[in-house]
């Protein structure tokens, strides 16, 4: 566990493997919340919030429940039903505790649940983190931290894709491509950009 | 709307991915080559039609309220059944299609008929649709990784198609080919409807 294992987690989500550019996770809110940056920017807060909350839960179901059990292969169904609570969860405590902000996060809440970056974030996690023999401290750090900088690169590129379709509203985009066909085309050249991070080795 | 069209209606006026817009994470991360997007399409519409089928089974018996929990459950259930006999017998398949095959559960596509059809339609019918919709899918799959193959691959299920001289684009094959893709067929989709209806 050192500072430079920490930069490689966190500059590795956030621009190498970027969860929306690179791996393709959580597609739908990238294509339907882009259209202006401020409701980007919440959305990507929420869910900032939520994958690290995913990530401590999930990580604690996993070693202290399902393998302890033997049950790993319930693993999909643990997760899902775990974030979807969870995201219920975080709703009513939000809407209690501090109104102003669940006026700002409420809306984006309930598309959380079905955001796969979400249980992306938990399986990834499993995968490179806690089924790979780490000792139970770092996995439990790693985790968090990835689940954190993962929902840090969603909204980076969520922000970045609404502030380019802002100004490409007052482009002549061809009729056929207005909306979500251009916005793919945008996300292309994106992903080109971002593919430069590949060789990137700290 | 008689059977063959609630059958066909998936392909092509309601296409999930083109028309809809839905299940995009699966449809272009997973469509690096075509035997990789079939294997996709098999197992989201083999869980499309469990889902849709055990939904439309017990729809009476669900209280409105806790439905979206029961439906994640039931659909999250088949998943593991994929996920397990992926495993078991196409160990290569399921290597290449990683957490896709998990993720299959916040598939918009599945949730979404269970919700708009199979609580509210026979047993029957929520068949038809399942299986219009999963070959709707697989469509989609099998035409975006087609592309992706051919011109980022030169082959097309392990065929060269253009000869030995050929040199492919490798960008197809990484995440940029697979949005730019995506995008052109979606307007090009747009460009045959409006064609279309100046005609009609």
């Amino acid at each position: 566990m050192d500072v430079g294992t920490f930069l490689a987690i966190i500059i590795g989500a956030v621009f190498v493997s970027n969860f929306v550019l690179m791996r393709f996770l959580g597609l739908c809110p990238f294509v339907g919340v882009s259209k202006d940056p401020d409701s980007a920017l919440g959305m990507g807060m929420a869910v900032i919030f939520v994958m690290t909350m995913a990530s401590l839960v999930t990580w604690f179901i996993y070693v202290f429940i399902l393998e302890p059990f033997g049950i790993t292969y319930l693993r999909t169904i643990a997760f899902i039903l775990v974030i979807a609570t969870l995201v219920q969860f975080v709703e009513m405590v939000i809407e209690k505790t501090s109104p102003a902000l669940h006026r700002s996060l409420g809306i984006y809440l309930p598309l959380i649940t079905t955001n796969c970056a979400v249980l992306g974030v938990a399986v990834v996690n499993v995968e490179d983190f806690i089924a790979t023999g780490l000792p139970l401290g770092a996995s439990f750090i790693y985790t968090v931290v990835h689940g954190f900088s993962a929902g840090l690169g969603f909204t980076l590129a969520l922000v970045l894709m609404a502030s380019i379709r802002q100004r490409l509203q007052l482009g002549g985009v061809p009729k056929a491509m207005i909306g979500i066909p251009i916005t793919f085309i945008v996300a292309g050249l994106m992903a080109m950009a971002f593919q430069g991070f590949s060789g990137l080795k700290i | 709307m008689n059977a063959v069209s609630e059958l066909t209606k998936g392909v092509y006026r309601e296409n999930p991915v083109f028309r809809l817009a839905l299940g995009l994470c699966p449809a272009l991360a997973v469509s690096t080559s075509v035997e990789n997007g079939l294997g996709m399409g098999a197992a989201a519409t083999f869980v499309l039609l469990g889902s849709n089928i055990v939904v439309s089974l017990i729809r009476k018996a669900i209280p409105a309220k806790v439905r979206i929990p029961c439906y994640i459950i039931v659909i999250a259930s088949f998943v593991t059944v994929v996920e397990l006999v992926m495993g078991a017998y196409l160990p290569e398949l399921s290597k290449s299609l990683g957490i896709f095959i998990p993720l299959i559960v916040v598939n918009c596509i599945i949730l979404g008929r269970a919700e708009a059809f199979a609580s509210k339609n026979g047993i029957f019918r929520s068949i038809l649709d399942a299986i219009g919709m999963g070959i709707g899918f697989t469509f989609a799959l099998v035409l975006i990784s087609a592309l992706r193959e051919i011109l980022g691959d030169g082959k097309l299920m392990g065929y060269m198609v253009f000869g030995p001289n050929f040199k492919p684009v490798l960008m197809m094959i990484l995440a940029p080919g697979a949005f730019i893709t995506m995008g052109l067929l979606m307007g090009m989709f747009n460009v045959i409807d409006e064609r279309r209806q100046r005609k009609g």
